[in-house]
């Protein structure tokens, strides 16, 4: 157990790209917890996905040992965040198991949304915040400049702020001194009734839910019996410890002002929510460490097997999934088009992404998403209200009195050249117009509320494509506001494809209409007959489209009697058959289905 | 009968052909004279058609062609049709005489087109003249059951020049007509620098096709099959087998057989013939599904009192429940009697087919 004057509790907090995971690394390396030779690029990020993407999805924490300047040796907790709004609820519980905050910025591009985002959530926090310019080696780096915006757009001393290249490691062991000075150590609270937060927790096949914690007050040792304060679930501590970046280091107990985890042979990630806190069923808290909540899904698709023989495959890669993901939610749906599948909910469009992609790559399966849905609350005229997040389930327009949809505010920070365009941009989203602040002659910061459904397909990168990728974006959710909804209906040959259907504001529909029309009638094959492509709300048709018939799909000779021929021919167009998808009386193939779905990405 | 020789190969031909010199002629003809005498003498029934075809049939010469005929004979019925594969290029009236002396009575000619630059982009040696007097040989010889092969979707082609062609088979008075379209084989030349050919494309073909059926059927050449037209009476017995899955022997490298229920070939290899080549074995035939494939390719389609006659069932409810949706787009007629594909429907059998079956 250590003392606690000499231990430090601290997150690292970045825009995007700034340079978090390679810092996290050096600082590993520093401080020998790593061998070198261990040392594989960005160890915290421990999802291929992650290192791909260069974003850190899950919440990790790794404790450093490190002999600081004065002679002591300090234990430095390193709780990692996720860097995406997505995940906004999960950093602020990373935070708030921390006292410091390391926050980075980029010498280069300077203060971004996120960096201003994740600031006003560490101050929210009460937390220290140690300011870092990073990527001093860069031609375009200007620390000085930087600095200065620092100083003046957050208000934070930047004078003694190390100035560092964590990619060349140069400056990077300033860090560690600044974190040893000026982030408070925990406060001892070791004889107060057990408390601790829970800020992240992982399935382990072995050990069952490694639960993740900062313990606030109190102790916790192996043979306890830890009670969940949210769910009042119990269950007996197996084993208490330390996350090593490498290996996980057995302790006897874990006291106030520790970060460790906590194996309890727990069976589901959901049992151990992130947030939540660990008391003990002995000597349980009064009251529980403030800020719990669960996370909802915020977005919503449905997702089918492209094979339907895969629906059960697909299901057992789901149920493992969630065991270490208590955001991500099914259940099982039919689609008249595709079959067999599951509604699914995501935090946010990254998560669905993510979800899918770990489906289509750890599990190797091949997928087919319908178009996101936010959840809409409809209001019926017999004084009901209904929650709708599937477009088969959008109730007869006859006996709707009026729908609501969700709504974010958005901060959108970009040079002020590009102004005129992002509030193009809001405008056609739907954005209603809330402020504008000059933080430097540089950089705006442009507030608008957005309906959350506009944002959800391809707003970022929209906004990028709009402003030479120098825009940054940050939203949280907002209210539910009163809206003009409508569903649109897509027919082939007269038949509705109900997994293509889908909610939209009246005012878009037409538009929608027209380009989802022409894109199905440039992607499904010429078919045996012609084929009407409608797009319609209710009875009405708003679009229309043909496919043109086939025309000509024969084999003339005879081959002189070689009738094995023809038979191999007709098996080969059969197994060809298989490859498309029946929409009714229509072969859709694959291709032509995403086509649709992705339509936003031109 | 395959006779696998030509004097060249035409650039969209993948059947098997060689050039070959006259000793190597001369010993096929034997080898396949032994051959029908040992393989028919095997078979309990007379057979009501021989076809020599190839290849080119005709660079064997008229006395050779009419030895394979004369050692079929015994094995023939008395009112058998006999048809002769010839390249019209310098086709006396001898020549056919000679033929007719020997039995044969019926001429398949590939004309192919009756437009000489189209000819030659088909790779064909001889003009259109050339074929007009062949045909001409022929009916004097007295052989006035000609058939003449047109090809259709050929590079360059068009409305007019299809028409020019029809009219000329037409103006000849031939009572045959076989119209393929061009496909191209792969390792074919045309395959392989389809993109140089100026193709017409799957609209144009179509129409074109259309306009081969129309054109015909209005002088009195009628539709029996997806690419084969006849006068009354004249439709080849011998391609019937095949659409009606009726069994038959062929000989020769290449040459497929259908034969006690089953299916068998000699391969793609001259010397291999002519050693006395095992036939390979190809599967068993005559299902119900081969029998509808074959049958949905005539005008009158797949019948419920044939199928019953040979099978013990009509037309199973499945498959024509699913082509009801042809029928309501105006690719398939379903009656009483039976199920067929129109002229549009033959025009995408293979996929009708591919749903159906």
């Amino acid at each position: 157990m250590s003392k606690k004057e000499f231990i430090r509790n601290f997150s690292i907090i970045a825009h995007i790209d700034h340079g978090k995971s390679t810092l996290a690394d050096r600082l590993l390396e520093l401080t020998e917890t790593v061998a070198k030779r261990d040392m594989q690029e960005q160890l915290l990020d421990n999802m291929d996905l992650e290192r791909e993407r260069g974003i850190t999805i899950k919440a990790h924490a790794v404790k450093l040992d490190y002999k600081a300047l004065d002679g002591n040796t300090y234990n430095l907790n390193l709780i990692d965040t996720p860097g995406h709004v997505d995940f906004n609820y999960e950093v602020s519980r990373s935070l708030a198991a921390c006292e410091g905050a390391v926050l980075i910025v980029d010498a280069s591009q300077g203060v971004e949304a996120q960096t201003l985002a994740n600031t006003y959530l560490a101050l929210d926090h009460d937390l220290e915040l140690v300011p870092v310019i990073n990527k001093i080696d860069l031609p375009a780096a200007d620390p000085e400049r930087v600095a200065k915006e620092v100083e003046d757009i957050i208000g934070l001393d930047c004078s003694e702020a190390p100035k560092v290249s964590a990619k060349t490691g140069e400056n990077v062991e300033k860090v560690l001194e600044s974190i040893v000075k000026l982030v408070p150590p925990p406060e001892n609270n070791d004889d107060k009734p057990l408390r601790a937060l829970v800020f992240d927790s992982v399935y382990d096949s072995y050990k069952g839910v490694i639960v993740y914690v900062r313990v606030v007050d109190g102790q916790i040792k192996a043979g306890d019996t830890m009670r969940m304060m949210a769910t009042g679930a119990e269950f007996t501590v197996v084993e208490v410890g330390y996350m090593r970046p490498t290996f996980m280091e057995k302790t006897d107990v874990l006291s106030s002002g520790e970060v460790g985890y906590i194996t309890a042979s727990i069976k589901t990630v959901g049992d151990a929510r992130v947030g939540d806190t660990v008391t003990t069923a002995e000597n349980p808290a009064a009251e529980a460490l403030p800020g719990y909540r669960k996370v909802n899904p915020m977005v919503f698709c449905g997702v089918y097997p492209a094979d339907g023989a895969d629906y059960e495959a697909l299901r057992e890669a789901l149920e493992k999934l969630q065991l270490n993901d208590a955001a991500l939610s099914f259940e099982p749906e039919t689609s008249g088009a595709l079959g067999f599948g599951f509604r699914c909910g995501f935090l946010g469009l990254l998560h669905l992404e993510i979800i899918q992609e770990r489906l289509e790559r750890e599990y190797n399966l091949d997928l087919v998403t319908t178009v996101p849905s936010v959840i809409y609350k409809i209001h019926l005229t017999n004084g009901e209200m209904v929650e709708i997040d599937n477009p088969s389930h959008y109730p007869d327009p006859a006996t709707i009195d009026y729908a609501e949809e969700p709504t974010v505010e958005a901060h959108i920070y970009a040079p002020p050249s590009y102004v005129g365009q992002i509030m193009d941009l809001c405008q056609d989203r739907r954005g209603v117009y809330i402020g504008m602040t000059y933080l430097d002659a540089d950089r705006v910061d442009l507030h608008y509320k957005l309906p959350l459904n506009e944002i959800i397909y391809d707003f970022f990168d929209a906004l990028k494509s709009r402003t030479r990728g120098y825009a940054s974006f940050d939203y949280e959710l907002a209210d539910y506001q009163r809206s003009s909804l409508v569903k649109l209906d897509v027919l082939l040959n007269g038949d509705t494809i109900d997994a293509l259907s889908f909610i939209i504001h009246s005012d878009k529909a037409y538009g929608r209409a027209r380009k989802i029309a022409e894109k199905l009638k440039d992607n499904i094959p010429r078919q045996m007959f012609e084929i009407p492509v409608q797009i319609a709300v209710g009875s009405k048709v708003i679009a229309r489209e043909t496919v043109k018939a086939m025309r000509k799909d024969v084999l003339a000779k005879c081959y002189g009697g070689d009738i094995t021929r023809k038979k191999k021919l007709l098996e080969k167009q059969k197994e060809g058959k298989k490859r498309m998808r029946q929409f009714g009386t229509v072969e859709v193939p694959q291709e032509a289905f995403m086509a649709v779905l992705k339509l936003d990405d031109e | 009968m395959h006779i696998p020789f030509c004097r060249s190969k035409c650039p969209y031909c993948d059947f098997y052909s060689l050039r070959a010199d006259d000793s190597t002629k001369e010993q096929y003809v034997n080898v396949l004279k032994n051959r029908i005498t040992a393989e028919m003498s095997k078979i309990p029934c007379k057979a009501d058609t021989l076809y020599i075809g190839g290849g080119t049939p005709s660079v064997l010469g008229a006395e050779n062609l009419g030895k394979i005929v004369k050692s079929a004979l015994p094995f023939l019925t008395s009112d058998a049709e006999i048809t002769v594969e010839c390249n019209p290029f310098g086709l006396s009236e001898d020549f056919f005489k000679t033929l007719a002396f020997y039995g044969v009575n019926r001429i398949s000619m590939g004309l192919q087109s009756a437009n000489d630059g189209e000819r030659r982009a088909l790779g064909r040696l001889s003009d259109s003249e050339t074929v007009k007097k062949a045909v001409k040989n022929a009916q004097k010889s007295g052989i006035e059951n000609i058939s003449l092969d047109v090809m259709l979707g050929i590079p360059c082609q068009t409305e007019k020049s299809l028409a020019g062609t029809l009219d000329f088979c037409v103006s000849l008075g031939v009572p045959h007509i076989s119209a393929y379209i061009l496909k191209l084989e792969e390792g074919t030349v045309f395959y392989n620098k389809q993109a140089s050919l100026s193709l017409p494309d799957d609209d144009a073909v179509a129409d074109l096709y259309l306009q081969a059926c129309e054109t015909l059927e209005k002088n009195g050449i009628m539709q029996y099959e997806i690419s084969n037209f006849a006068k009354s009476g004249y439709e080849s017995r011998h391609n019937l087998k095949y659409w009606n899955c009726e069994e038959y022997l062929g000989l020769g490298p290449a040459a497929h057989s259908f034969l006690n229920g089953k299916r068998f070939y000699f391969e793609r290899d001259l010397n291999a013939f002519l050693n006395n080549a095992k036939p390979i074995q190809d599967g068993d035939g005559g299902d119900f599904t081969e029998y509808a494939m074959l049958r949905l390719r005539l005008t009158d389609g797949l019948l419920n009192s044939e199928a019953e006659k040979r099978f013990g069932h009509k037309i199973p409810d499945e498959m024509i429940k699913k082509s009801a949706v042809f029928a309501d787009n105006g690719l398939m007629e379903i009656s009483e009697t039976g199920i067929r594909l129109t002229r549009k429907g033959f025009l995408i059998s293979n996929s009708i087919l591919a749903e159906i079956l």
